[in-house]
């Protein structure tokens, strides 16, 4: 399959991300040997100039045909609908995606800026910054609700910020398999592979949630759902079950998931490493679990939190080991 | 006199156009344009200060962690807050790592596949450079891209995940490391000191350490394999050490600070020469036309004579704004790109690791640039260099690291205040400068490094570092992307989503 791989309004970080991908012999050569061939990326290809503007111009013109066209970025449609703040060869970058959008067998939004957005749609929103088919949480965006690719796929949201490298690689293998159908994605056209998870799902800290004994300042090992902001009950993606660099997310990090995956995410109404709370209650609840529940444990679980777990969770280091079991030995 | 416009420019980090005016088969006058503009700046405004950690590394997937390092130096400058040991070596170690795996992508992603091309088929060093440094296909990919994963794996126990992390804080980090993990990245830094040893250099880091005059290097690299060595055969045939001089006034801020009253030495036995306060393993300071200086932060300004920004005089960065124009690009004519125009004392400087070791007095770097100016060879030898030196410090600060012992101090939230974070990415010199009012950020200013470098002309008609380098290369008849001229572009590794953010 051919891919054509544009940088719109992002930081590159999806494709910095990727080339992080743990593969023996590196992630280009494990597309490769998946029957994906880069026809052109920015970071990567030999080309440059007049030698590339040929080729996307044969791309838009449909005579050189397109497989999968990754966009990576937030499509600027400002100053004033012009595209101005993002030009390639003369032309508003946005103009040369929706072009190139109506040609291509599949279209990928490769991380949540070319998704919904992304950072870039925060504040005021200078760029009129949006996503291919989505502006924030609302459909349209540069292409339209309508927009269907060749293949009869809306575009595949691959969000993230940044996308994980396997969340990439997965897609990309399974649409060449011919294996990923409009069934497949969720309600954000995400692969529901991915995000059919929880963040909490596999969390190291999940026995700190259990007894809401919460970390109270940063690098303390304690739940950060409480005070520092984390919002992995809530979030969807597979982060602690997948890993990030093998061994790696967020929270394993000693911070808050701000929920990266979804639309609107740069804009949470509150500062991003705090929780929102009323009455002491965190605003944003657990998925599937109604309130009255998640209070009436909270207030049974912190009463019954076992001293080690409450002394470890304001800790940066464990402070007391769990006990040994002592009917094994004897 | 003909004109020529390369772009998109790819094997960059983000949107490039240089033009040309030709005359007489080179380059006459150069101008460089950085096409997009996002508003980062403004994006920050009226947000809670400790939001910036979250917004600024955004600005680039591969400066991120630089980013992230100089807004919590800039929120701890607001708060009068120090990182505990712990904090400080967890710190230089996830910027060391993003520095390392930076300086490599730029070596074996974006530079070296341009000596891959059709056009050097007749060089006898072609065919194996074509094999093992093609653009996105040769064999070295499949060496340096799983190293460049293990490596990574080190932020991934430090840092939670790269690029886009919150781990770097202006109190510390927020992941303290177990002494079971302190084996595990010392057993990670072995197996790429390991790669590095046997691909990149075929000898041991401390034996490239230790080259010190440009004759070492050249008998160094004779007959030796490894990738540094192909290069260094490559660019004496093609004379790379008389391409791409700039200005040769070299700007550092300083990387990688010290413990305060840390030995003055360094692991490469050069004394340390630093003008801060604070030591910094590669010191802060300016090389001003062969002399050494100290920094004085008050020395930097920037205009936008030439972009596509509203003001009128050169502010100082704690000053300064960012006020896109907003109607047709010809409205302001004189203008050619987004980037504004930085300046130390007036004048244009060129950062990045050539700048941090000629500052920090290292001796081949400083022969090097003695005898031919700052150019494409020694830029790409600084950045190799720098790797070498850099992996066994690392080594030093993971032994250092104290389990048990904090990593994070708490920041508190001051109502009104100011600071800057002066720090050094791979690329070279980046400062954010913000101010707090009412508990919330009102201002926030950010010079990149490929700002410095990048730089169009200034309200008095200089040129920037890479304008002033392309004057002079070589065009031949019918090139429309003259093999010179991306040799040097890409010299100084260019990241333009930081230029302009």
């Amino acid at each position: 399959m051919k891919l054509l791989w544009l940088q719109a309004a992002g930081c590159g970080g999806c494709t910095q991300s990727l080339l992080g991908a743990e593969a023996r012999s590196g992630v280009l050569a494990q597309l490769a040997a998946g029957g994906i061939e880069f026809l052109a990326h920015p970071g990567l290809s030999e080309a440059s100039g007049n030698e590339t503007i040929e080729l996307l111009q044969a791309a838009a013109d449909a005579r050189l045909p397109i497989d999968l066209l990754c966009v990576e970025g937030a499509l600027l449609r400002g100053p004033n609908g012009s595209g101005r703040f993002q030009v390639l060869a003369g032309r508003p970058l946005i103009d040369w995606v929706a072009q190139l959008a109506g040609h291509a067998r599949h279209v990928l939004a490769i991380g949540t800026c070319s998704a919904y957005g992304g950072i870039v749609c925060g504040g005021d929103n200078v760029g009129e910054a949006c996503g291919l088919q989505f502006d924030g949480d609302q459909e349209g965006g540069l292409l339209g609700a309508d927009f269907r690719a060749r293949s009869g796929l809306p575009v595949i949201n691959v969000a993230g910020c940044p996308t994980h490298p396997g969340w990439i690689v997965d897609t990309l293998l399974l649409l060449a398999a011919d294996a990923l159908h409009a069934g497949d994605l969720d309600a954000w056209q995400r692969p529901r592979f991915y995000t059919e998870q929880l963040v909490h799902h596999g969390c190291p800290r999940n026995e700190f949630y259990e007894f809401k004994a919460s970390a109270q300042k940063l690098s303390d090992l304690g739940c950060l759902m409480e005070n520092m902001g984390c919002k992995g009950t809530q979030a969807n993606a597979d982060c602690n079950v997948r890993l990030w660099h093998g061994v790696g997310s967020c929270l394993r990090g000693g911070f808050a998931c701000i929920s990266c995956t979804e639309p609107s995410f740069e804009e949470p109404g509150h500062p991003f490493m705090e929780t929102p709370k009323i009455a002491g209650i965190p605003t944003g609840l657990p998925v599937d679990m109604p309130k009255a529940w998640f209070v009436a444990l909270a207030a049974l679980s912190k009463s019954a939190t076992p001293t080690r777990v409450r002394e470890n969770s304001r800790s940066d280091h464990p402070l007391i080991a769990p006990g040994m079991r002592k009917n094994g030995k004897k | 006199m003909t004109r020529l416009t390369i772009g998109p420019f790819n094997r960059v980090e983000g949107d490039l156009e240089v033009h040309l005016n030709v005359a007489d088969g080179r380059v006459a006058s150069a101008e460089v344009c950085s096409p997009l503009y996002r508003g980062f700046e403004h994006l920050m405004l009226t947000r809670h200060p400790l939001d910036a950690l979250v917004v600024v590394p955004r600005i680039c997937g591969i400066c991120s962690v630089a980013q992230s390092a100089a807004a919590a130096a800039a929120l701890a400058a607001a708060s009068g807050l120090a990182a505990p040991e712990n904090g400080r070596l967890a710190s230089n170690l996830i910027l060391a790592c993003e520095n390392l795996a930076d300086h490599l992508t730029h070596f074996y992603l974006y530079f070296m596949p341009d000596f891959a091309r059709p056009a050097y088929r007749r060089r006898a060093w072609h065919a194996a450079t074509e094999q093992r440094f093609k653009a996105s296909s040769g064999d070295a990919l499949r060496e340096f891209l799983p190293a460049r994963a293990e490596l990574l794996r080190i932020l991934g126990y430090l840092a939670g995940k790269w690029p886009h992390s919150l781990a770097l804080q202006p109190g510390g980090t927020t992941r303290a490391a177990t002494a079971t993990e302190k084996i595990r990245l010392l057993a990670l830094l072995r197996d790429f000191r390991g790669f590095l040893s046997s691909v990149v250099f075929a000898d041991s880091l401390e034996n490239v350490g230790a080259l010190r005059r440009p004759e070492e290097l050249a008998a160094w690299a004779k007959d030796r394999a490894g990738d540094l060595a192909r290069f260094l055969r490559i660019a004496d045939d093609l004379e790379l050490a008389r391409l791409g001089r700039a200005s040769d006034n070299f700007l550092s801020y300083g990387a990688y600070p010290q413990a305060p009253g840390a030995a003055a030495r360094r692991p490469d036995g050069i004394r340390n020469s630093d003008s801060s306060a604070a030591p910094h393993l590669f010191a802060r300071g300016v090389c001003w036309r062969g002399t050494q200086q100290a920094f004085d932060e008050e020395q930097i300004s920037e205009d936008v004579a030439h972009a596509w920004l509203l003001g009128d005089t050169a502010q100082h960065p704690a000053h300064g704004e960012t006020r896109p124009l907003l109607g047709e690009l010809t409205d302001k004519p004189t203008a050619y790109t987004w980037c504004k125009a930085p300046r130390y004392a007036g004048q244009v400087v060129e950062t990045g690791a050539l700048a941090r070791q000629m500052v920090a007095g290292q001796p081949l770097i400083r022969a090097l640039v003695a005898t031919t100016g700052g150019s494409v060879l020694a830029r790409v030898v600084a950045r190799l260099l720098e790797v070498a030196l850099l992996v066994p410090v690392m080594e030093n600060w993971v032994q250092a690291l104290t389990p048990g012992e904090p990593f994070c101090q708490q920041w508190r939230r001051p109502d009104q205040a100011s600071g800057s974070g002066l720090v050094e990415a791979a690329r070279g010199a980046l400062g954010h400068w913000l101010r707090i009012e009412r508990g919330r950020i009102v201002a926030y200013q950010i010079i990149a490094p490929t700002t410095w470098n990048f730089s169009p002309r200034d309200a008095q008609q200089v040129p920037g570092a890479l304008e002033q380098a392309l004057v002079g290369l070589p065009v031949e008849p019918g090139e429309s992307a003259p093999l010179s001229v991306q040799h040097v572009v890409r010299s100084f590794d260019p990241c333009m989503v930081c230029t302009v953010h």
